[in-house]
């Protein structure tokens, strides 16, 4: 049941990131860039999706636990540390220069461009050898 | 290259990535960090993953329909030379296992749900973000 509705979920989840544009890097890249073909969308993309989910998070706080599961499997993590920072430093370095970030670049898959390809396989290579040496 | 600005879509979008996120934390519990499922898929015979690697078959049969039906939707390219998509790839990947979470995880589960460490991790991508795409734009 869990495996059925997470692909459905998985599935809107991804035609979001195509219909709000997050999937092509161009527009992702204009919206980070300031100047005459600065683009908004993706500014909305995130605010409505934060606003949806902060109704979520509310009815979090007024539940002990989810509808089909028993326990709320949240992060409980709260310091700021180093790894936090350089992390996102280098996210925004790889993001700012790509325009890709790991949702959309996961979409992309399908258009079999051997760009997008290269990009997702660095990418998991990243992940691979991060985890291992953190 | 000059892209439109898509404000319907984009609230279609949001909409729907909200909605994904919103049904997964109340039905399950879940947050949907892109970067986080990505990571769990490289260790798939983990008790209790199964459910990830779902979700990243969902987004990617998202990707398929949307090619089949609707093609011009789903365009996009990554204008560099071959190092560059590697390297970028390497940060973007490095990064948000370090920082734990991406656009996704930090950027719409985290900061709605008011996370300090949410809110520092994506104020500090984006602006890093912003910065590079200037300087290099």
């Amino acid at each position: 049941m869990k495996a059925i509705l997470s692909l459905f979920l998985g599935f809107i989840f991804g035609l979001g990131l195509i219909l709000g544009g997050m999937t092509n890097p161009d527009k992702v890249l204009n919206f980070l860039t300031f100047g005459p073909h600065w683009d908004g969308s993706l500014i909305i993309v995130m605010a409505v999706a934060m606003a949806i989910m902060m109704l979520a998070w509310l009815w979090v706080s007024k539940n002990k636990k989810p509808l089909l599961d028993e326990k709320f499997s949240l992060s409980s993590l709260k310091t700021i540390d180093k790894k936090l920072i350089i992390g996102a430093v280098l996210f925004g370095l790889g993001w700012g220069l790509s325009g890709v970030c790991p949702g959309p670049g996961l979409v992309q898959l399908v258009s079999l461009k051997a760009e997008f390809l290269l990009f997702f396989a660095s990418l998991i290579a990243g992940m691979w050898l991060t985890k291992k040496y953190k | 290259m000059i892209t439109e600005f898509t404000p319907f879509l984009a609230t279609v979008g949001g909409a729907l990535i909200g909605i994904s996120c919103a049904l997964l934390l109340i039905l399950y519990g879940e947050l949907a960090g892109l970067s986080g499922l990505v990571r769990s898929a490289l260790t798939p015979f983990k008790a209790g993953s199964f459910w990830k690697l779902s979700f990243i078959a969902g987004l990617l049969l998202a990707g398929i329909v949307v090619k089949l039906i609707a093609p011009n939707l789903l365009v996009g390219e990554l204008n560099l030379p071959p190092w560059l998509i590697i390297l970028t790839g390497l940060l973007v990947g490095g990064g948000t296992t370090l920082a734990n979470g991406c656009t996704s995880g930090h950027g719409v589960c985290g900061t709605s749900r008011f996370s300090v460490r949410s809110w520092v991790a994506t104020g500090v991508f984006m602006l890093v973000a912003v910065i590079t795409a200037n300087l290099v734009g």
